[in-house]
């Protein structure tokens, strides 16, 4: 019995009033899910129409949901963060407890928030931009998904069981090495990254695969929307990277479980290696996450300019220097290793170059403008705040990267404010431009606009309280992750000030929710299809999409085909004759990704606590579930001509 | 609510957050722009440079984007020139091709001359030999000890200002890193290798330091107080010690060395080799490879030995981009 | 123009038999591209497991030494053997050419039953060398050599269990479109393993005896 108390009581994250009420909040939210699933006899449907769903843009929405999800409990994080900061030696959080919340937040925000997302936009979008009726391979993007899903459960389990990760978002050792960190958070940092990680290189493969070989007939490389070539660069982004984070992660793991010396102090290992290793993954990590939202400001500013895209040869080019220049700038994040001149001359020059092409885009977005007939509803008002914010937060990048300075801004608040002024103002506020820009597509109706707004100025002048003052803090000599601080540094007005901002981005958040929910209940359906008068083919079909997506192949022979063909009809040209239908083939949903995934969780919940007959069962059933799927040849099915006359009529009844 | 509201409104917020700041008078707290010392001059000069060659570019692009949406919006009711299939002119782009490359040409020279003279290892130039103070990051405290003068001090550091301080920097606990902003930038502080920074105070004055990277639990208590004083007051300082305080022994440094926060502390003397040993204590075939005489003078070379492994890791990108 | 890029597949009705043909070239030309991809990130995978090798393989800590280690005969087997497997692996994939199902399923069957042989070679090197005291935990420059070895005899060990479950397919189902292009698939990441190895045997075990 005693050992069972014991067992529990390290096995359960305990001591804590947050966890327990945390505790509470999970266990009933799960018997509500249940509940609720049981009452409406929803089970099946939930398993044939979403857990097995291989149709793009119900994982893209699944992604989309999960995202939502995670950006609630990093928000969370960052709010108990500015509490704790608000006020000198404040005794909210236990510095033990701090750097769990910093840790987690990071992680979740970058890995289990913005890539989600980001996953979610590619298979929302992609397809139904290119002309295509599914991605390249779509049971692997399936278990991309579960995997980033799985990935992200396991590494939120930490939470109250075993015990939150505590040595930074990138993990360095030796912190993170067991000498300095006995506990089971940093293992579930690991196995949560690398589970999610593979899904991610994946999801890679899968869309550059999907971008070179599934576009419609007479879509030229060079007729491609400007968002399905920021997917590709940021696909080809991550097939270069995340190989890097898988390696390193896994020596991380070898370290601390059979004891290696990777990465140790002792037996020659090379802590160094690892902070090398990480960052050139991680760099090139935040490039992945901002070229997507690069190709969102292109599409939408040219929407709303009611104007062709501006210097469209210019902005694939900068997107793909960018793509590789990130390669070649990991070093700046550690100049004070004492790496000498020369090292850090060649990492500051090289980041100063990503620059350019940045800058170039930035002028290029601004006379999309010129002479264009703007209007401004919430996605064009994302553009205009994501401008002014990157465009700032882009100026101090490039400070940042003049290593002799960086030995004044780093680890600081300068820092701080620094790149989150440049995943929120730009990441952050893109993705949100995408959701409203692109969720009438998605669901037929558009989210309400007042309420959108309210969001859109609560999160600018939320940003802005919040991080302005972190610049001066930085200048203050305020350095980060730390858990508190004296009434003689001088820092509580600021950091009081930028907690305010702080909250102010949370009741933004809440705008949104509030602004999701309203507009499902009063929403007025879209019977357009084209709600914003857009310019790629994504908005010539019906929304919500039918599952084949386009019944009859399109022909493209312009950069916005669908605004194109719109002259023509306007012109009263004859519409080209379409060709009859014919029965088209579809992948049959598989139970499998789902099954695999959570097999990947099994073992990796195996390996974080030692559990030998835990992790080989679950890795056997990942081998199992890879031979069963190499085993059915009967995968995919055939759409009859009736059946798609009858769903084109329905859906395009009202056009 | 229309654009020109919220912008003001967001303008309104902005120097509402400016004023708040300067009203607390943290002009003289931003204590990067207040340098004390040579290095952090030159550091100042730098971040100036680099925002004024920043602001020539972006002040005129956030105007152009506010002012293109103001004059180009279609409440305009349709005045403005309106070409929609405008998309392309040479000139134009060649322009903004052309303008951030010329600032960031100019930004890289001037990026390269100062990285090298603001390289850390690089001794100061001045009349006066430097003081030598070699610095250990424990958990959580900082230890530094004075080798010419044979006393060691925690939690603070005295050095006479105008003479150059040559600071050598390793760790008994993870990586942290040595920041003392008003005199110059911060350089890791890691096991295994001593690490090399100048700095030099140009008055007396007591200037804030800290422990810059994350190092654990009470990672925020390692402040310190860097203290510049007169040479005469600096001499007498060490007598004092020398007089009054404890001697450091190899058990005294071990019972430091365990995790913990504290205050202050003096130290009288200092137990032969301690930096060497902590600076080699993972290093094996100490005595290995040169039957006992490899026990290294720390300044062979840590910073070449780094060096080297930079190289490795710039090949290995090479390496990946060849594929 | 309907279906060039849409997904076909071999289970057609009749009335979209030809089709379906077509349509199969595509699919399993999109499957060959994206497993060519898949080859690049493994390629990232060893040469970053190279790097951290070459970083460390000085760090002995007073452990082995590479030249002390290793048993070149042993090694040059292993090498031999791989090689033949890979030569096989491609005689494997002539037969299919030809049309022949038994000739590919026995340079099939040959390659695997070389490679097995390979794998149980690299154990019995490394079942050695434990028992001598040199493991994973022993220095850094174990900890990269077991990895990086490791890592590559895993690859070759999940090639193993492919290779068989890819002949049951082949006797069951014959050569057709999909088995095709899973023989082609998998003689890629088999001479990719062969290509991995002559870098090992070169960087770590040519490099570690001189």
């Amino acid at each position: 019995m005693d050992r069972i108390k014991e067992f529990a009581s390290t096995f359960f994250v305990t001591g804590d009033p947050l966890i327990y009420g945390a505790d509470v909040a999970i266990v009933a939210t799960m018997a509500a899910v249940v509940f609720v699933l049981t009452y409406f006899k929803k089970w099946t449907w939930l398993w044939r129409e979403w857990l097995t769903t291989v149709d793009h843009k119900r994982i893209g929405i699944m992604y989309v949901v999960a995202s939502l999800l995670m950006l609630f409990r990093g928000g969370v994080d960052a709010l108990l963060m500015r509490t704790q900061l608000a006020v000198p030696n404040n005794q909210f959080l236990q510095p033990e407890h701090y750097n769990e919340i910093f840790t987690t937040h990071g992680v979740i925000m970058i890995l289990f928030m913005a890539m989600p997302l980001m996953f979610g936009l590619f298979n929302l979008v992609v397809p139904l931009q290119i002309g295509a009726r599914d991605v390249a391979f779509p049971f692997l993007n399936s278990l991309s998904f579960w995997l980033f899903f799985f990935g992200a459960m396991l590494f939120n389990v930490s939470f109250v069981i075993g015990g939150s990760p505590n040595a930074g978002w990138l993990a360095y050792p030796p912190l993170s090495e067991k000498m300095f960190n006995p506990g089971v958070g940093q293992d579930f940092y690991i196995w949560g990254i690398q589970i999610s990680g593979i899904g991610s290189l994946m999801t890679g493969i899968n869309f550059i695969v999907t971008i070179l070989k599934m576009r419609a007939p007479g879509m030229k490389l060079m007729k491609m929307p400007m968002f399905t070539w920021s997917v590709l660069s940021s696909c080809l982004t991550i097939i270069m990277a995340f190989p890097i984070l898988t390696v390193t992660l896994a020596l991380l793991f070898i370290d601390r479980y059979l004891g290696a010396h990777f990465f140790t102090l002792d037996a020659g290992g090379n802590p160094m290696m690892y902070i090398n290793l990480i960052w050139m993954w991680g760099h090139p990590e935040v490039y992945i996450v901002v070229l997507p939202a690069f190709g969102i400001m292109s599409e939408i500013v040219s929407t709303f300019s009611r104007k062709r895209l501006f210097g469209y040869k210019s902005m694939v080019f900068a997107l793909m220097c960018i793509s590789v220049f990130s390669f070649f700038t990991w070093a700046h994040h550690f100049f004070t290793m004492g790496s000498g001149a020369d090292v850090n001359a060649f990492f500051a020059v090289t980041t100063m170059i990503i620059a350019i092409p940045t800058g170039v885009k930035v002028f290029n977005w601004v006379f999309t403008m010129y002479r264009g007939r703007i209007s401004f509803p919430t996605p064009m008002l994302w553009v205009m705040g994501f401008i002014l914010c990157f465009v700032v937060g882009g100026m101090t990048g490039v400070m940042l990267s003049v290593a002799p300075a960086d030995f004044q801004f780093h680890n600081s608040y300068f820092l701080i404010a620094h790149f989150h002024q440049v995943l929120i103002g730009g990441v952050a506020f893109a993705y949100f431009a995408a959701l409203t820009y692109w969720w009438p597509k998605v669901f037929g109706f558009k989210l309400n606009e007042k309420l959108g707004k309210w969001a859109f100025w609560f999160w600018n002048v939320g940003f802005y309280i919040c991080f302005m003052p972190q610049y001066v803090l930085g200048l203050m000599g305020m350095t980060r992750r730390i858990s508190h601080y004296g009434w003689d540094t001088g820092w509580w007005e600021l950091n009081l000030v930028s907690t305010v901002g702080g909250f102010l981005m949370g009741i933004a958040f809440l705008f949104q929710v509030w602004q999701i929910m309203h507009s499902i209940k009063f929403m007025e359906r879209d019977a357009t299809g084209d709600p914003w008068d857009g310019r790629t083919l994504e908005w010539s079909l019906p929304s919500p999409v039918p599952h084949y997506n386009f019944a009859v192949v399109p022909t493209v022979d312009s950069r916005d085909a669908w605004w194109e063909e719109k002259l023509r009809r306007e012109r009263g040209e004859a519409p080209a004759p379409q060709p009859k239908l014919e029965p088209i083939h579809m992948p049959k949903n598989s139970g499998i990704p789902i099954i695999m995934a959570l097999c990947w969780f099994v073992a990796g919940f195996g390996f974080v606590f030692d559990w030998l007959w835990m992790a080989i069962p679950g890795l056997v059933g990942v081998a199992v579930c890879m031979l069963v799927y190499s085993f059915s040849y009967k995968t995919d099915y055939y759409i009859p001509v009736d059946e798609i006359e009858r769903t084109e009529a329905a859906a395009r009844g009202a056009v | 609510m229309n654009l020109a509201r919220g912008f003001r409104r967001m303008l309104a917020a902005l120097s509402l957050a400016g004023f708040a700041a300067l009203m607390s008078g943290c002009t003289d707290r931003m204590i990067v722009l207040n340098p004390k010392g040579v290095v952090g001059r030159h550091q100042l000069d730098l971040i100036v440079i680099t925002t004024i060659l920043c602001l020539v570019v972006i002040v005129p692009v956030i105007v152009m984007a506010f002012v293109f949406a103001w004059r180009y919006r279609s409440r305009n009711g349709g005045k403005a020139d309106y070409r929609p299939d405008w998309e392309h002119n040479s000139k134009l782009e060649t322009v903004w091709w052309g303008i951030p490359i010329v600032i960031i040409a100019i930004l890289a020279a001037i990026t390269v001359r100062y990285s090298h003279l603001l390289e850390p290892s690089r001794p100061l130039e001045s009349e006066a030999e430097p003081l030598v103070i070699q610095v250990t990051s424990l958990d959580y405290k900082w230890l530094f000890q004075y080798p010419e003068q044979g006393i060691a001090t925690v939690n603070y550091v005295e050095f006479p200002a105008g003479v150059p301080v040559r600071f050598e920097l390793t760790s008994d606990a993870p990586m942290n890193s040595f920041w003392i902003p008003q005199l110059g930038g911060q350089i890791y502080t890691m096991s295994g290798m001593a690490m090399k920074l100048n700095l030099m105070a140009d008055e007396p004055g007591t200037y804030m330091g800290s422990g810059a990277n994350f190092s654990g639990e009470d990672f925020a208590k390692m402040r310190f107080d860097a203290r510049a004083v007169t040479e005469k007051e600096f001499d007498h300082w060490v007598e004092q010690i020398k007089a009054t305080a404890p001697a450091l022994t190899d058990q005294g440094y071990d019972e430091l060395a365990r995790p913990g926060a504290m205050g202050t502390q003096d130290y009288s003397s200092i137990p032969e080799g301690l930096f060497d040993r902590i600076v080699n204590k993972y290093a094996h075939g100490a005595g290995h490879s040169h039957g006992g005489a490899a026990q290294a003078e720390t300044d062979t070379d840590p910073d070449l030995g780094n060096q080297h492994d930079m190289d490795d890791m710039a090949g290995m990108s090479g390496m990946e981009h060849h594929h | 123009m309907a279906h060039v890029n849409a997904h076909a597949g071999s289970a057609g009705k009749a009335g979209v038999a030809h089709e379906a043909g077509h349509g199969h070239h595509d699919l399993e030309s999109l499957r060959l591209m994206g497993f060519w991809i898949f080859l690049m990130t493994d390629v990232i995978i060893f040469a970053t497991l190279f790097a951290t090798y070459i970083v460390l393989r000085n760090g002995t800590a007073g452990g082995p030494t590479a030249s002390e280690l290793f048993e070149m005969p042993g090694v040059v087997a292993e090498t031999f053997i791989l090689l033949t497997s890979s030569f096989t692996g491609g005689l494997a994939v002539l037969s299919m050419n030809q049309g022949s199902r038994k000739g590919l399923i026995g340079w099939l069957a040959v390659t695997a039953l070389l490679g097995a042989s390979f794998i149980g070679l690299e154990i019995s090197e490394f079942v050695k060398m434990v028992h001598e005291g040199a493991t994973i935990g022993t220095s850094a420059f174990l900890s990269g050599f077991f990895t990086l070895v490791g890592t590559h005899g895993v690859h070759v060990s999940i090639g193993l269990v492919w290779m068989v479950a890819l002949m049951i397919q082949l006797g069951r189902r014959g050569i057709t479109p999909v088995t095709r292009r899973k023989v082609n698939v998998i003689s890629l990441y088999w001479h990719f393993l062969d290509v991995v190895w002559i870098f090992v045997f070169t960087i770590v075990y040519l490099l570690g005896v001189m």
